[in-house]
């Protein structure tokens, strides 16, 4: 068996780590900062490095080599960080190579590539690590022609003196400049904003290639000598174990050569695999077939009643009570008892699968002194800590290989995949092992979006002013993964739009009922924002409707005049890791996206019968969206959308073309979560197998056009926001408020599916 | 025994022949641009042509394909320059690009049928083909654009 050629393509990163002749690389550190509360990219662990010697070499041939510690899921990242480099650095694009930095958080800082965190917190240190290489191949230019280095220039991928007209290549300054100091932080210049060739425009996607011609390697592509293939057949029940099985008729399938046990995980279950039984064979439907001939016998544990009919009705009842209070603005209940009139309801979002087309899949090759992975993995930290622990081994000796991943969203930030790999390979002596899940694994047992009942009321008064707002969030925490029993929501789930709302409303109250967790939960694309925003979008646009206003109008009402909020005045003890002070709540970008899509779209022309437009606006991730979606509701309630109007501020913009895909992206995703989305348990089981139960939106189900409207993108003065998830939340609601214009009836449950079937 | 070629090549597979085609090729020949998303139809991430047909290698069992013709996203073209690749490529379709080479694939045999699809013919071609990163709006343009549409 020959290894692919992209597997070399991997191994080409030791080029730049190990420096072949002809590469230079800084050798400087810069300062320590000074030790203090951390916020962004900071305040994560292993922190933010920005030392070029880590991260850039030039080789001779005036190759710049740029190593990427962010994973590649569809987000562009690759490309992003090579136009940021590029354009810092005066290089041109095309020879800006990018390299996929293997796993290692201690020598590169974070690499847990989620919460759209990517190019908000990576920007500023890679302009950095640019200009200061810049700065030394200027320097050495400077030195050679012997003239002040404020004479020199970088021009397309070369240094230049005006005055005499001399140029030198980067290449051929690349070894002088390597001897150079690294220039002191205080002492960089970056360059100014006007001066931009790559960022903010839009440039060749440098994957295009790879991905329009089946050469893109992911993790589930990695090739090693002598591997063989593995599936498990995993506990149907969280906490479920083996009783007994029998492999006999399994050992007899053509090309298995091996069953083993996995131990079940011991509490808190964390990241750890569920245990079960493996099948490893020579290739993969070998082992999947081979797994069909198991004979097991479960013990179900303690979650074997696990009902998502009953658990509703658990959720709802826990919804019904007074629960944890979570923030607390005036007098609610004295604002209620006093209103003109008050208006109550209550929303359900079940729970999701995050189910990428590449579904779990992991290479691992374990020997006695040392680990390796071959991976899609959307933080290889976690990878390395859990096989250095679970075979006693240093973690300098776990390496991890980070391959493309084809589509996260949540579920490729746990490792589970790789420790199963690893302990089959660990099983058959160290030979390389593939353990691939098949899509029946994916979706029973993935760390699902939580399922979430909220209820929300609110007391107007004479004049129609909200004057007391109260939301209970009943949900299971993504918590219990990590303290067995935690039954409140965490700070970060609470900051995802709950406790986070900046509706100018005196009188305002969030709670937090018990909820127990019986499943994994875990993140999904922009997380609790999803049930979060689509209970007070929807509910904003259900207070319009009772008070006989436009929804446009009085959502702009009720999230009041522009202004910032402190998040500490609406109890939020997140704020998404980011420093308050650089991150207030603004108000004022809120209503400018909300009037933004509203004036694209049209907002309030005429449609004819049976259409509709409905709006909705969220932040999340502190970036701020708002989307109109105009629907079509057929005779019979079937439902198309011709048009989605998506206004969205994340501050400055390096790739337009990227932010504009994952807007259409995010959209997508969001219609199909509301239109069909939904995992069911059923004697703790997943109902759902494959894409029949679990249906996805397909392309005669999107959006007929999906238009982005991008504002503030050149803010380079300001600090950047997240763009992964926060086109996902504002998307259900958006949907589900014009459905209501264009039929009267108020969709509270998702998924939609057929409910409107019959009732047009 | 089954006889028969890939992207031209002639392949002997004394295997299991219920080996899927899927596997046969990601697994035993090496060949990983084809892809595995469900192993059920569902989703078209596995779309190969066979005799010039779209089909899903996860169904196809190499012991029912003797003498046929099998063509895979590595041998769509020769310099990965036919129209749906450089569609694709202008109109930046792929996020994650997993399911695009079954896109593409599918694209492809449309296009071969039915050189001007219109709005339907697209939407009916390409409605077993999942994108869990939701390029749909963008496939479409891109079909149009290899068709000389737009």
């Amino acid at each position: 068996m020959t290894r692919t050629p992209e597997i070399t393509n991997v191994a080409r990163r030791s080029v730049l780590l190990g420096l072949t002749a002809g590469s230079f690389v800084l050798s400087i550190g810069l300062p320590a900062r000074a030790q203090e509360k951390k916020f962004g990219g900071e305040g994560m662990p292993g922190g933010v490095k920005d030392d070029p010697k880590l991260f850039l070499s030039v080789a001779e041939d005036g190759t710049v080599n740029l190593l990427c510690i962010r994973a590649e899921m569809g987000q562009g990242i690759r490309t992003g960080f090579q136009t940021v480099i590029a354009d810092e650095l005066g290089a041109d694009l095309g020879r800006v190579k990018v390299l996929q930095a293997p796993g290692n958080q201690t020598k590169f800082g974070n690499m847990d590539t989620d919460g759209s965190r990517s190019m908000r917190h990576h920007f500023g240190p890679l302009r950095r690590i640019a200009a200061a290489t810049r700065q030394m191949l200027a320097e050495e230019a400077a030195t050679k022609w012997g003239v002040p280095v404020t004479e020199v220039k970088a021009d397309n991928h070369g240094m230049v003196h005006g005055p005499s007209n001399r140029r030198l290549e980067f290449g051929a300054l690349a070894k002088g400049a390597a001897a150079r100091p690294v220039p002191p932080q205080d002492k960089l210049v970056l360059k100014p904003v006007s001066e931009f060739r790559y960022i903010g425009k839009d440039v060749p996607l440098i994957d295009n290639l790879d991905f329009t011609t089946g050469k893109a390697v992911y993790g589930i592509d990695a090739r090693v000598d002598g591997m063989a293939y593995a599936v498990v057949a995993r506990p149907p029940v969280l906490g479920g174990k083996v009783k007994s099985f029998d492999a006999a008729k399994a050992m007899k399938v053509p090309g298995v050569l091996k069953v083993i046990t996995i131990d079940p995980p011991t509490p808190p279950i964390v990241f750890q695999p569920l245990g079960g039984v493996a099948v490893i064979a020579e290739n993969t439907f070998a082992a999947i077939k081979g797994r069909s001939q198991l004979e097991i016998q479960w013990d179900d544990g303690p979650n074997a009643s696990y009902d998502s009919v009953q658990y509703r009705k658990t959720l709802e009842e826990a919804a019904s009570k007074p629960g944890q209070v979570v923030r607390n603005n005036g007098d609610v209940d004295k604002a209620l008892a006093g209103a003109a009139k008050r208006l109550t309801a209550e929303y359900y979002v079940p729970h999701l699968a995050q189910s990428p087309m590449e579904p779990p899949s992991a290479t691992a090759r374990v020997t006695a002194d040392a680990c390796e992975v071959w991976v899609s993995i959307q933080n290889a930290e976690a990878i390395r800590t859990d096989l250095s622990k679970r075979f006693n081994v240093p973690i300098d000796k776990v390496t991890v290989n980070n391959l493309l991943l084809g589509g996260g969203f949540g579920r490729k930030s746990k490792p589970d995949f790789a420790s199963e790999a690893a302990i089959c390979s660990h099983a058959m002596a160290g030979r390389p092992v593939k353990l691939t899940f098949t899509r029946e694994d994916d979706l029973q047992h993935s760390f699902f979006h939580t399922v979430s009942v909220e209820r929300v009321e609110a007391g107007v008064d004479a004049s129609g002013k909200a004057v007391a707002w109260l939301h209970r969030t009943a949900a299971p925490t993504i918590g219990a993964l990590f303290v067995p029993g935690a039954n409140h929501e965490m700070p970060l789930e609470l900051a995802m739009g709950a406790v986070d709302n900046p509706f100018d409303i005196p009188n305002f109250r969030v709670e937090n009922p018990e909820a127990a967790a019986h499943t994994r939960v875990g993140w999904f694309r922009s997380v609790s924002n999803i049930p979060h925003a689509f209970a007070i979008q929807s509910f904003a646009a259900e207070l319009a409707t009772e008070l006989g206003k436009d929804p446009k109008d009085y959502l702009l009402e009720l999230i009041g005049p522009a202004r910032l909020i402190d998040a500490s005045a609406m109890s939020d003890a997140w704020l998404y890791g980011e420093d308050p002070k650089r991150y207030p709540f603004d108000t004022g970008r809120l209503r400018a996206v909300v009037e933004k899509a509203a004036s694209e779209a049209g907002w309030g022309r005429q449609l004819p019968k049976g259409r509709g437009l409905g709006i909705a606006a969220h932040r999340s991730f502190v970036s701020y969206t708002a989307v109109v979606t105009e629907v079509a509701v057929g005779p019979k309630g079937e439902i198309t959308i011709p048009r989605v109007d998506i206004a969205f501020d994340c501050g400055a913009v390096v790739s337009p073309d990227r932010v504009r895909s994952q807007l259409e992206g995010a959209c997508v995703q969001g219609v199909s979560l509301a239109m069909l989305g939904e995992i069911s348990f059923k004697n703790g089981r997943p109902q759902q197998t494959n894409f029949d139960g679990y249906e996805l939106t397909r392309i005669d189900g999107a959006p007929t056009e999906i238009r982005t409207h991008l504002v503030n993108t050149g803010a380079f003065d300001k600090p950047l926001g997240g763009v992964g998830e926060p086109g996902v939340p504002p998307v259900a609601p958006a949907l589900a408020n014009a459905i209501f214009a264009a039929t009267g009836k108020r969709i509270r449950s998702l998924p939609i599916r057929d409910q409107l079937a019959g009732k047009v | 025994m089954s006889k028969f070629t890939v992207n031209g090549k002639a392949q002997n597979f004394n295997g299991d022949p219920e080996t899927p085609l899927l596997w046969y090729l990601r697994d035993i020949v090496g060949m990983t641009g084809t892809k595995f998303g469900c192993g059920r139809a569902l989703c078209g991430a596995c779309t190969v042509h066979v005799d010039g047909t779209a089909v899903r290698s996860c169904q196809i069992q190499v012991g029912d394909i003797d003498g046929q013709a099998v063509v895979t996203i590595e041998g769509l073209s020769a310099d990965g320059n036919h129209p749906v690749q450089k569609a694709w490529r202008d109109l930046n379709v792929a996020q994650c690009g997993y399911c695009q080479v079954g896109q593409i694939m599918q694209a492809a045999s449309l296009l071969k049928d039915t050189p001007k699809p219109t709005d339907q013919q697209i939407l009916d071609a390409m409605s077993g083909n999942i994108c869990r990163c939701g390029t749909y709006p963008r496939i479409r343009a891109a079909i149009k654009r290899a068709s000389g549409a737009a």
